[in-house]
């Protein structure tokens, strides 16, 4: 075994006395969801996302509390990066640094993960409903339904696939919809024609959601959303060890 | 030497002794070898439509109609709702995609009507619940119900009814996997990789284990102990490349062309999976010989970068 020397363990102490100051304020992620970042642009997490971190349903706010760190890290990124399009979120987004990013994603992490109430074994959903695509799809429009990849009551799947459940109906269906984007409207002898509106969202890994948002109808991505919204959230702790049928 | 028995004896014999092992020890490997390949799907004319099955709504509200989902829902839940029969992570509708309805993903509709089957190969005739068995003990790595279980019932009379309307014995457009042809210049493994780490790892894992929510697998594990077995068809290169280029990745199905979906198959088929239950002797060359070596194009057996493949895994 090898001895530090004195000069080896000045110069350890003294890095790690330099680290202090970034090794606080990086891993108060907390802080930041309070008071906001270093820079002031970076406004604090729960002005819209609730002291709890569960969203604004009602103001189309997401909920951040127990999704994956990962998955926040990378909105955040793609937020800053253009990737994601939103006026609220990207000069926040910009404003982060490595470290607040780093640190308020772990920090949302760490809270409570939603649960839902598993579904009752027999849940039968009826053709044309919100349901029916959660837990059936389209698959005449290779449309999966949305459990197969966001999980039994999309309660979400490792760091790729955030939970549906536990967002509100108008930040599902914003999504749906900045994926999709419109198409363009050629004018008629009434009405001039209006130009396509491209996706404003365009960070979904390998482009899996692009083609189902494009496909899905108005209808049916205010259906899905709504289901989503309405399967609430279940004050018992997630149970990892009982079987979540589909 | 069965020379002094009657000829109707000798032929019945085979179908007493098989009996007799199925009831006995639960399941007689070699009544399941029809694992082996099925001849392909007609081809579709243009425009044809494939066969619809019924709507889940038409199921009726009576005691078939209770076994029709029943079955639907062991279909899509298999490990939680038949864990004594399933030993790895798998469920039948991984397979079969859209609870077995959807073309070309071996659907059921299209499978169900060909059965009984008769082998030339093996001069033996497959019920559809010894090919389900099959399913159990290769694809599931696990073992098989009994052939009047309530669990291969259920699944039968689901099977029968998304039939509804099939013709018998005629071989339908979108079944099995309609797989590809083998591309010119053949398949390579470690452009397979690339395919898969662009393509499959962020649901699949890095390393092929799948993704579960709690203890309910979402995504299924692609080798390793949680994944079919060597005796599984879907170890055939030929049978995946066929099954990923219609339905992976998930709602972007028929986007790899013939050459990426042979090698991701390759690349996926060249891990090691859970023995061939089938194993001859102890041997993977014996066993390669008897059931892997005319099967398709399959690596059991075979030495990839200085290993021997078939080593089986727990």
């Amino acid at each position: 075994m090898r001895y530090p020397t004195p000069k080896g363990i000045a110069a350890r102490f003294a890095s790690i006395l330099l680290l202090v100051p970034l090794y606080v304020h990086a891993n108060d992620g907390e802080t930041l969801m309070q008071k906001g970042g270093a820079n002031p642009a970076a406004l604090p997490c729960i002005t819209c996302h609730g002291a709890d971190g569960k969203g604004m349903a009602a103001a189309g706010f997401p909920r951040l509390a127990g999704l994956p760190e990962a998955y926040i890290a990378k909105q955040l990124a793609d937020f800053r990066a253009g990737r994601r399009e939103n006026p609220v979120m990207q000069p926040i987004a910009q404003s982060l640094s490595d470290e607040e990013i780093a640190a308020v994603a772990k920090a949302y992490a760490a809270r409570p993960k939603v649960n839902v109430k598993p579904a009752a074994a027999g849940e039968r959903p009826q053709p044309g409903s919100g349901a029916w695509l959660a837990l059936r799809g389209a698959w005449e429009r290779n449309i999966p339904e949305c459990t197969l990849c966001h999980g039994p009551s999309g309660v979400g799947v490792g760091s790729a696939f955030p939970p549906l459940a536990g967002q509100g109906a108008e930040y599902i269906e914003a999504q749906l919809q900045a994926w999709r984007g419109t198409r363009a409207v050629p004018a008629t002898k009434k009405t001039k024609a209006v130009a396509a509106v491209p996706p404003t969202r365009r960070n979904d890994p390998n482009g899996l959601m692009q083609h189902i948002a494009a496909d899905l109808s108005e209808a049916e991505i205010k259906a899905v959303a709504a289901y989503f919204a309405g399967l609430g959230e279940s004050p018992e702790a997630f149970d990892e060890s009982q079987h979540r049928l589909r | 030497m069965q020379s002094h028995l009657t000829p109707t004896l000798t032929r019945l014999l085979p179908l007493l002794l098989a009996g007799i092992s199925l009831g006995a020890a639960g399941a007689d490997p070699s009544r399941f070898d029809d694992q082996s390949q099925l001849p392909g799907a007609p081809a579709r004319t243009k425009g044809q439509p494939y066969f619809q099955p019924p709507e889940e709504r038409d199921i009726p509200n009576n005691a078939f109609g209770d076994l029709v989902r029943r079955g639907q829902d062991l279909f899509m839940n298999t490990k939680a709702l038949a864990p004594d029969y399933v030993g790895n992570e798998m469920n039948c509708v991984n397979c079969h995609i859209d609870r077995g309805r959807k073309a070309n993903s071996a659907p059921l509709w299209a499978a169900y009507p060909m059965y009984p089957a008769y082998r030339k190969k093996n001069n033996k005739v497959n019920t559809f619940v010894e090919r389900m068995q099959g399913c159990f003990q290769f694809s599931m790595n696990g073992k098989p119900p009994a052939a009047d279980s309530e669990i291969l019932t259920a699944l039968t009379v689901y099977s029968h009814w998304l039939s509804t309307g099939a013709p018998v014995g005629k071989s339908l457009p979108g079944r099995g996997f309609d797989e590809p042809p083998p591309p010119r210049g053949g398949y390579d493994i470690a452009r397979g990789k690339v395919v898969y780490d662009k393509q499959c790892a962020i649901c699949h894992g890095a390393d092929g284990e799948g993704q579960k929510v709690g203890v309910t697998s979402v995504f299924p594990a692609l080798w390793g102990k949680d994944s079919y077995n060597w005796g599984a068809g879907m170890h055939r290169i030929n049978t995946a490349a066929g099954f990923i280029q219609h339905n992976m990745p998930l709602g972007k199905g028929e986007t790899l062309s013939d050459q990426e979906a042979w090698d991701v198959a390759a690349f996926i088929n060249s891990h090691e999976r859970p023995q061939d239950p089938r194993l001859v002797n102890g041997s993977i060359d014996e066993t390669r010989k008897r059931y892997h070596e005319n099967d398709g194009v399959n690596l059991y057996g075979v030495v990839v970068n200085g290993v021997k493949l078939g080593q089986g895994i727990k």
